[in-house]
């Protein structure tokens, strides 16, 4: 387990690094001019040349992606424009939303797609099975903002159940920043009010957020079940006397897990993408928010700075389910 | 006569597939006494292990369809109880050992952890002081892999099935099967999968426990050698039919069914030349549309006029004996 671990984090810092380079090229080297680009749209000339000298845009390549690799190790994401602050305190300040958000809604689709991935499978062909495959048909299909809109109208504005979009309701004051996440801050200062309110305004994006990964999680996960249920070795367990919730719940699911964990590590990093039209149709004031703002106001370091951060999750997300992966398959260890 | 540990009656079962009905069992009449065992041998297709498989209620329905019979253990019709029931028999009454080892254990759990969860669902059924905990379950199993030989049970149990050899594998299965100490062993080509060698000291294993447990065996398979060497009584099943059935020596030596001579005939020996082997011409029928009359018509060749049309009936030409062919039922003119 700690070889795989260790031959896992070298890849992972390998990929980092090149995650690195793309951003750099994107930022640096492609055409265009980078300091006309970090100085924003409305900067005179004069600005221009400051900043292309201050930042070292007139060094040679190579030079520049060490600044650049260097900076960005302490910190340096550069400076935003439209909120003139650090854009390093910025996403500091904006990634907590977002995970929470994220998190909450991958929580969701695997409690969720997990057991009815395998009471579809079970009950295959039945008229539960039919309905739950339309409803994974739909969530593949139904692009994420448009869902987002529609759970707005009906349930937000029509019904009145949930608030339009925030995390919190306008007036409130968030809880004492512990985490930054307010669901688990609000818990650990007792503040139940607030958890409620939380709550309450984070389920709608979430659902849409989760949505088209949870169709692919009971997917993946009915279909792996239904190949596991045909294996010899459920048959023998069954000539052993297991009982049948026994064989589905552990012999079989242990089994079918494996290829959904997969999946859910890449699903979990493609949420940071559809992060960024939920937290737009929702005002959820995220990194996705944050960078649909720059990007529209010509903002240029805050979107690569993002990238990066998004990538570099991605990647950490990936390694997580590597390892839990070798954890419950005995067979990876081996090789490694 | 001693009554039957286990008894097939009379046992139909169709296949539903998209090509029409596969009609699998035609009839089928087996009987196994207690402290005996009993072969069945055929060859691949015949329907042996389909014949076995829902004694354990393990066929999935549908495809498979019960069209008539009953399988009676200890007077209990087995295709008729209850789920409870079943999974009471299966294990401590009735155990089931399979062709493949390398496809039978669960990859992602060790040996033990299988092996304990076997012992413990098996004895669900024992008044709760008589149970095992966890930790002697666990015991139980390291004895159960130690009287299959297995070396260092130990260590051996913390294993992954990946960590271990074909032979290993099957004595696990072995040591699984008769944790829940059950009356009778179905070992459906226990051997078929493994290396010669590997399949002789399976064999012997066999034979050891069945002696030691007082077991009582079926045992499938398609090498008549096995059944010699292991078995007092054996079937001869061909397409969905006991087409002959009696005492291993008996029908080892003076075979009535051309089918079993057949058969017979197709065993290499080390002293004869090679010449002296024949195989049987021709394939198995098509059980979609299966023949009107006897189903080894086609390929039989001591065929008479009436085996087109007419199936034959089960004869006895001697006590203990059966033979499913017209050429017996004319000796005793009861066709």
């Amino acid at each position: 387990m700690l070889s795989m671990f260790l031959k896992r984090s070298v890849l992972m810092l390998g990929m980092l690094l090149g995650l690195l380079v793309i951003t750099f090229l994107i930022s640096h080297v492609t055409p265009g001019d980078p300091a006309a680009l970090a100085a924003g749209p409305d900067a005179t000339t004069e600005m221009i040349e400051q900043i292309r000298t201050e930042r070292g845009f007139d060094k040679p390549v190579i030079q520049q992606f060490f600044l650049y690799a260097f900076g960005i190790l302490q910190g340096d994401f550069g400076t935003s424009i439209h909120t003139t602050h650090e854009v390093f305190d910025d996403i500091v300040a904006f990634f907590p939303a977002t995970f929470e958000l994220v998190v909450f809604s991958i929580l969701i689709a695997i409690l969720l797609g997990i057991p009815l991935g395998v009471i579809s499978a079970v009950t295959q062909n039945s008229w539960i099975d039919n309905v739950i495959r339309i409803v994974c048909s739909s969530g593949v299909g139904l692009p994420m903002f448009w869902l987002g809109l529609m759970l707005q109208l009906y349930f937000g504005l029509q019904l009145g159940w949930f608030p339009l979009g925030g995390r919190l309701d306008l007036m409130t004051d968030p809880p004492m920043t512990i985490t930054g996440l307010y669901l688990i801050d609000a818990l650990l200062t007792l503040n139940f009010p607030v958890f409620l309110e939380a709550l309450h305004h984070i389920i709608l994006p979430a659902v849409a957020l989760c949505f088209p990964a949870l169709a692919s999680i009971i997917r993946v996960n009915r279909a792996e079940m239904l190949e596991t249920l045909t294996q010899d070795y459920i048959v023998n367990a069954r000539a052993q006397g297991i009982s049948v919730l026994r064989i589905i719940g552990l012999y079989a699911l242990k089994n079918s897990i494996l290829p959904t964990l997969a999946l859910i590590g890449l699903r979990f990093g493609w949420m940071l993408g559809g992060t960024v039209l939920v937290e737009s149709v929702f005002d959820w004031p995220g990194i996705g928010l944050y960078t649909v703002q720059a990007a529209t106001a010509s903002d240029f370091e805050p979107v690569m700075a993002a990238t990066l951060v998004l990538g570099a999750w991605f990647m950490f997300a990936n390694f997580l389910i590597d390892l839990l992966y070798g954890w419950m398959d005995p067979r990876v260890l081996k090789k490694g | 006569m001693e009554k039957p540990l286990l008894e097939i009656r009379d046992y139909r079962l169709n296949f539903n597939t998209f090509d029409g009905v596969y009609h699998a069992l035609d009839g089928v009449n087996l009987s196994v006494v207690a402290g005996q065992s009993l072969g069945i041998v055929g060859e691949t297709g015949c329907g042996k292990s389909v014949t076995v498989r829902n004694v354990l209620g393990l066929l999935p329905s549908p495809p498979a369809d019960v069209i008539s019979g009953e399988i009676l253990y200890r007077g209990k019709d087995l295709l008729r109880v209850d789920q409870k029931e079943m999974q009471r028999i299966r294990g401590s009454e009735i155990a089931m050992i399979f062709q493949d080892p390398m496809t039978y254990l669960n990859p992602v759990f060790s040996i033990g952890t299988q092996m304990v969860d076997a012992i413990m669902a098996q004895q669900k059924s024992l008044p709760r002081e008589q149970r095992k905990n966890k930790r002697e379950a666990r015991q139980h199993a390291i004895a159960m892999l130690e009287k299959v030989h297995l070396p260092n049970p130990e260590k051996q149990i913390d294993r992954y099935p990946h960590e271990l050899s074909g032979g290993m594998r099957q004595r696990v299965l072995i040591a699984m099967a008769l944790s829940g100490a059950p009356k009778l062993l179905i070992a459906d080509e226990p051997t078929t999968a493994l290396d010669v060698t590997i399949q002789a000291q399976i064999l012997d294993l066999i034979a050891e426990l069945v002696e030691d447990m007082g077991l009582s065996v079926i045992l499938i398979t398609h090498d008549l050698g096995v059944v010699a060497k292991i078995c007092d009584r054996v079937a001869v099943m061909y397409a969905g039919q006991v087409v002959e059935y009696g005492s291993v020596d008996d029908v080892f030596t003076r075979p009535r069914h051309p089918y079993t001579e057949g058969l017979l005939r197709s065993i290499p020996h080390p002293g004869r030349p090679p010449e002296s082997l024949s195989g049987i011409p021709g394939f198995l029928p098509n059980l979609l549309s299966p023949p009107k009359g006897c189903r080894f018509f086609e390929r039989c060749p001591k065929a008479l006029e009436k085996c087109r049309e007419t199936p034959p009936r089960i004869s006895r030409p001697e006590k203990g004996a059966e033979a499913l062919c017209h050429l017996y039922s004319e000796e005793r003119g009861d066709a």
